[in-house]
């Protein structure tokens, strides 16, 4: 199973697939895993992303525009397998297109596609029992958030079903970029790390260096979404891949070589 | 997906909590203090006292004699909600979870709105209880319901417009949620239909009881039996389940909901869940969506905007399937042409909503017979609806 973090800190990238073409998409996904992004976080669009802050709603709008699916994220997840067979490949998703893509069915097709893991961000551990024998059956990794409001025996429950890592949010809100890391993280972080031995990725609002850095401190991975989004966005569709090339090499300090990992 | 769950909150398969997990502590909270609540003899005294002094409770059961002899058939009662302070059955809810509010210390109330009555009557509560107010409205919503925008903000709350999606009331809800998912320590989310993660579904419906606990008695006290009907509009559904859930056990009286048929079948021209979606999750509850074969919420359309939503509360989607209740839907033009009727023979407007529910009425009345008896939920006035009216009954024109 793909998902594992070589370098600390490890970096998760997010990217709304089909924003703003399924073309592009793939090339952006290819220059980030190229780049040095451990994991992808393959984002299907979905019309009510209550979770997330402007900039993911508007990829959402873009890639719903061009008509992207569940079924074009799947296919572009098996072609990045095919090419990237080491890198981490996640299907990030709200939970109503899975249900009408019918959840075995959804399952089947992403552990065909070579997919690790799911996270549905409106999923919880209290609704996931059908969820979770599902993507067991699949060899899935079930992916939940862990929130800075959720009490210990929450924390214990979420670490207890999840695998691959866990998500800690940095923070209440939703996702976007911010200026500061508040402190919720690391409390967050260090709760987490009394239920679980997984690897405890920190996501929502890291967007530079320095927060890149700052999460290395007390977490073993990062997650980037928004601002890989909003690189996207500004760059345009041709400039995108080595823009995020760039962006990506950029929070890692230009350690890493842009050559093709053969992990 | 068949459900199974640890959670409470579930009506057959439907309801539950499909949320972020950041706000799953704050909706264990409201839970928590609900049930304390519920329990405690003051707080229902409390309620009870501000449903009566101030919102004006009970509210009639009036027996409409005109209608009933223009439309030839069964007895119309209608169950008088537009006559509550602030015009509709909101007020009920806001009362209720307004003193949850201030029992749980939370200062601050957020809320959604579609044709702005639950904004009115959530503004309303919070200038009363002295909690600060900010209310999200889709933009399109906005416009086609101005003067409940002048009402909240008359009443100090601050309007927040929404233009992401439909610009109605499900973007009104997401951006609602967002708000919360940021602010959930400070904040109270006052969800104002019968829809949402739980325990919203069940207490929004607790809120609403009165409507059927009153209508039952004095239907019994006018009449001496027990109704052959009972129809109201259906758009979260919140009126509709407050007019319902104290006959659910009389298993001879019909519960009718009326959907919006807006223009018509096709997908995006109306709100009729049942006949146009299937089952899914929108804004944390597992009921009835209207969707794409992708999964994508489709857009909607009525003339009204109370009834825009593209899902519908839990509890109906049960009461569907157990045929215990009867969905059904009636188009923009039928519900115009039943407000015109409904003002004419008996001197009543009512909300562009609730005239969903006597359009209904207008089709089946007249195949019953004398001795049948249907009481219509007005779950609203028309005071809000003049300028939809005005154009679309071409009421400046010289007639």
């Amino acid at each position: 199973m793909p998902i594992q973090f070589a370098d600390k800190p490890g970096l998760v990238a997010y990217l709304t697939v089909g924003d703003p073409d399924l073309a592009t998409s793939h090339n952006i996904a290819l220059a980030a895993i190229d780049a040095g992004a451990d994991v992808l976080e393959l984002g299907v669009p979905f019309s009510d992303p209550l979770a997330d802050g402007p900039v993911i709603q508007r990829a959402s709008e873009r890639a719903l525009r061009n008509g992207t699916s569940l079924r074009d994220v799947l296919a572009l997840a098996a072609n990045l397998r095919r090419e990237r067979p080491g890198a981490g490949l996640i299907i990030f998703t709200y939970l109503n297109p899975v249900l009408r893509f019918g959840l075995e069915n959804f399952c089947a097709a992403a552990e065909q596609a070579g997919v690790d893991g799911v996270l549905v961000t409106d999923m919880i551990v209290e609704e996931a029992s059908e969820y979770l024998q599902a993507l067991h059956r699949h060899h899935l990794a079930p992916i939940f958030l862990a929130a800075p409001t959720s009490p210990d025996e929450r924390l214990a429950r979420i670490a207890a079903v999840s695998r691959g890592f866990v998500y800690a949010i940095s923070r209440t809100g939703i996702t976007g970029a911010q200026k500061s890391l508040t402190a919720d993280a690391e409390d967050l972080v260090l709760r987490l790390r009394r239920f679980t031995h997984l690897p405890v990725a920190v996501g929502f609002g890291i967007s530079t260096p320095e927060h890149f850095a700052a999460v290395g401190e007390f977490a073993d991975a990062a997650v980037v979404g928004s601002a890989i989004v909003a690189a996207i966005e500004q760059a345009g569709p041709k400039d995108a891949p080595s823009s995020i090339a760039r962006f990506i090499q950029g929070l890692r300090g230009g350690i890493r070589e842009t050559t093709a990992p053969a992990r | 997906m068949a459900v199974t769950t640890t959670i409470a909150g579930r009506f057959g398969p439907y309801g539950g909590r499909y949320v972020p997990e950041t706000l799953v502590a704050a909706l264990d909270e409201l839970e928590h203090a609900y049930a304390e609540a519920q329990a405690d003899p003051d707080f229902h005294l409390k309620l009870d006292e501000l449903l009566r002094d101030y919102a004006g409770r009970p509210t009639p059961l009036y027996f409409a004699s005109r209608l009933t002899e223009r439309l030839g058939g069964a007895k119309i009662y209608l169950k008088r909600e537009d006559l509550l302070h602030t015009g509709a059955h909101k007020i009920n809810n806001c009362l209720g979870q307004a003193l949850l509010a201030v029992r749980m210390g939370k200062h601050r109330i957020i809320a959604e709105t579609g044709a702005g009555q639950h904004g009115v009557a959530t503004a309303t509560v919070c200038a009363l209880f002295g909690l600060e107010c900010v209310v999200y409205m889709g933009e399109e919503d906005m416009q086609r319901q101005e003067l409940n925008v002048y009402r909240m903000r008359m009443l100090g709350a601050e309007v927040r417009g929404v233009s992401s999606g439909s610009r109605t009331l499900k973007d009104a809800i997401s951006e609602a949620m967002r708000d919360w998912v940021t602010n959930v320590r400070t904040t109270y989310y006052l969800l104002g239909s019968a829809l949402g993660a739980h325990p919203y579904p069940t207490m929004v419906r607790d809120f609403h009881r009165v409507i059927s606990r009153e209508a039952r008695q004095q239907i019994l006290e006018k009449e001496n039996r027990l109704p052959t009907a009972i129809i109201a509009c259906v758009g979260g559904g919140s009126n509709a389940i407050g007019a319902f859930y104290e006959f659910i056990a009389d298993k001879d009286v019909q519960l009718i909901g009326v959907e919006a048929g807006g223009r018509g079948p096709q997908l995006g021209e109306h709100a009729a869940r049942f006949s146009g979606g299937a089952p899914g999750v929108l804004q944390g509850t597992y009921s009835y969506v209207l969707q794409d074969d992708n999964g994508q919420i489709a857009l909607t359309h009525s003339v009204s905007a109370g009834l825009d939503y593209a899902s519908i509360g839990p509890e109906h989607a049960a009461l569907h399937d157990s045929g215990r209740a009867e969905y059904t839907s009636v188009t923009d033009a039928e519900a115009l042409e039943a407000t015109l009727l409904l003002a004419r023979t008996e001197g009543i407007i009512p909300a562009l909503e609730s005239a969903h529910a006597v359009a209904e009425c207008v089709k089946r009345a007249p195949k019953m017979s004398a001795d049948d008896i249907v009481i219509v939920n007005v779950s609203g006035r028309g005071d809000k609806d003049m300028g939809i009216l005005a154009k679309e009954l071409k009421l400046s024109g010289a007639e």
